[in-house]
């Protein structure tokens, strides 16, 4: 049965892990954000084998499992002379997996910008680059900060996998924690809770901020 | 360059210039002289190529063929051992600074206060230091009767006052010629005159050549120098305002005016 000494007793070892396990989530969403970006340009780039190029690994990417990529970071690299710690690959794997959606998610932020808004730029004599952080980008980000925002939830609930490669994140914790005191229910649903609340504190920030955002 | 100003010289010249798209020519073998601060009104049925004619000049859309020149220096070519190659991005950036353009449907950007659609391009375009820039929109905006919205956005303002700013915005670049492609058309019909009158106010001031393409013939009358007429991608007639509306010539263009006239002004469209 549920017992309460055991619960707090846990408790602040699977508070240390969450944290791992937050850091993970952020910094792999972080680098999403940025290769996600990269690879939308990538997409719309005019050279044709760059675009084409871009368009493969989106395709590859979201077609392969992410425990697949963290195997090949982990346990495949350094066969080729590069080892990455488990927290370095993770954030890797997490980061160049959600790229490929990123990716998506900004072209359509990209293409709700209306032509006339190109235009405008264009007979202002804005730059290309100028055009895009000073015109586009902000109007593109804007309506998909929801969607984002929900890939990092997606994310943050994905973290456990990360345990394949060696990682000690909050639901490692919990199973370690469980097999050394044949007691899983507090780990497990200690760890579940912690889960829901950051997940349903993040859905409330984002809500917050894209309400902040479409208030003009 | 020369330094001496030769007013005899054209702002702008367009040379044969042709636009297909597809297998459909939208202008056909088009010559225009636009002279400096001259005010040239362009009407004509819809989908006759006025529209595409302004954009090839904004560097919106490419010619097919021909020349245009503004200032004396080709727009979309350069001269590279005595042949005609297509310009780089750089040169028409800098041959951009001598146009500018309102467009029917405003494009402000929607994400910026009036301020700030008007500062942007001079502040980072133009490099003006940010005080200057400030006291060149706030100076322009009260001139179109805007200077109490500096903080609002977009969103908030009715089509006529959005139109106004952007008239504000392609102002305080300082173009040599402006191009304003039926800027009322998308009005509620009692919006329409605010925007007329700032128009006319500016060309009266006068420096600016200015292309006005417009459905509003009175508003023609008043203001140009020269009216253009054209139909199927060809300028079919020009001449003064007193010619085009008191003596059309050719029966295309007398069928135009009635088609207007019949129908209280407004053309009946497609
Ligand atoms: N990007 C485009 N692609 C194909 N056809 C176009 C394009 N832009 C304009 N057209 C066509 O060119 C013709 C002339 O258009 P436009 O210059 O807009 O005329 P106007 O401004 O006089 O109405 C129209 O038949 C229009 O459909
Ligand atoms: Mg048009």
């Amino acid at each position: 049965m549920w017992s309460w000494p055991f619960a707090w007793q846990i408790a602040p070892e699977l508070l240390r892990a969450v944290q791992t396990t937050i850091a993970a989530t952020l910094a792999g969403f972080a680098l999403a954000l940025v290769g996600g970006l990269l690879l939308a340009f990538a997409r719309r780039a005019k050279p044709r084998g760059v675009s084409l190029a871009a368009a493969g690994v989106i395709e590859f990417v979201r077609s392969t499992p992410l425990l697949v990529q963290l195997y090949v970071l982990f346990y495949g690299l350094p066969s080729a002379g590069i080892s990455l710690p488990p927290f370095a690959a993770g954030v890797l794997g997490l980061g160049i997996h959600y790229s490929a959606y990123l990716a998506e998610v900004y072209r359509s932020g990209i293409e709700s910008v209306p032509r006339g808004q190109w235009e405008a730029a264009t007979a202002l004599n804005f730059s290309r680059r100028q055009t895009w952080t000073r015109i586009i980008l902000p109007q593109a980000i804007r309506p998909i900060i929801p969607v984002l925002g929900n890939y990092l939830i997606v994310m943050f609930k994905e973290t456990p996998v990360l345990s394949a490669i060696t990682l000690v994140e909050m639901l490692m914790t919990a199973k370690m924690i469980g097999s050394a005191s044949f007691r899983y229910l507090e780990a497990f649903t200690l760890a579940g809770m912690l889960f829901f609340l950051l997940s349903y504190a993040s859905s409330l920030l984002i809500r917050r901020l894209e309400s902040k955002l479409t208030q003009r | 360059m020369n330094n001496t100003r030769q007013t005899a010289d054209p702002i702008v010249r367009y040379r044969s210039i042709s636009k297909t798209f597809g297998d459909l020519t939208i202008l056909h073998e088009i010559d225009l002289d636009i002279a400096p601060a001259e005010k040239v009104a362009v009407i004509g049925p819809s989908g006759s190529g006025k529209t595409t004619l302004a954009r090839l000049l904004m560097t919106l859309e490419e010619p097919t063929s021909g020349t245009i020149e503004v200032n004396g220096e080709l727009l979309w070519h350069k001269r590279v051992n005595g042949r005609l190659v297509r310009a780089d991005e750089r040169h028409l950036h800098k041959m951009r600074g001598n146009i500018g353009m309102v467009f029917q449907h405003f494009n402000l950007f929607p994400h910026m206060n009036i301020l700030r659609n008007v500062t942007e391009a001079p502040i980072h375009v133009l490099g003006l230091p940010r005080e200057e820039a400030v006291e060149r929109a706030v100076t322009m905006l009260e001139k179109v009767g805007l200077g109490d919205k500096l903080e609002a956005y977009p969103s908030h303002l009715s089509g006529g006052q959005k139109q106004r700013v952007a008239i504000a915005r392609a102002l305080v670049m300082r173009p040599s010629v402006m191009l304003f492609d039926e800027v009322t058309s998308a009005l509620d019909p009692e919006l329409v005159g605010e925007v007329l009158a700032v128009i006319k106010e500016i060309a009266r001031e006068g420096e600016m050549a200015m292309m006005l393409i417009t459905h509003e013939m009175d508003f023609a009358r008043d203001v140009a120098d020269r009216v253009i007429f054209t139909d199927g991608g060809t300028i079919v007639e020009e001449g003064s305002p007193e010619q085009i509306f008191h003596d059309p010539q050719s029966p295309r263009l007398q069928a135009f005016l009635s088609r207007f006239r019949a129908g209280s002004g407004k053309e009946v469209m497609r």
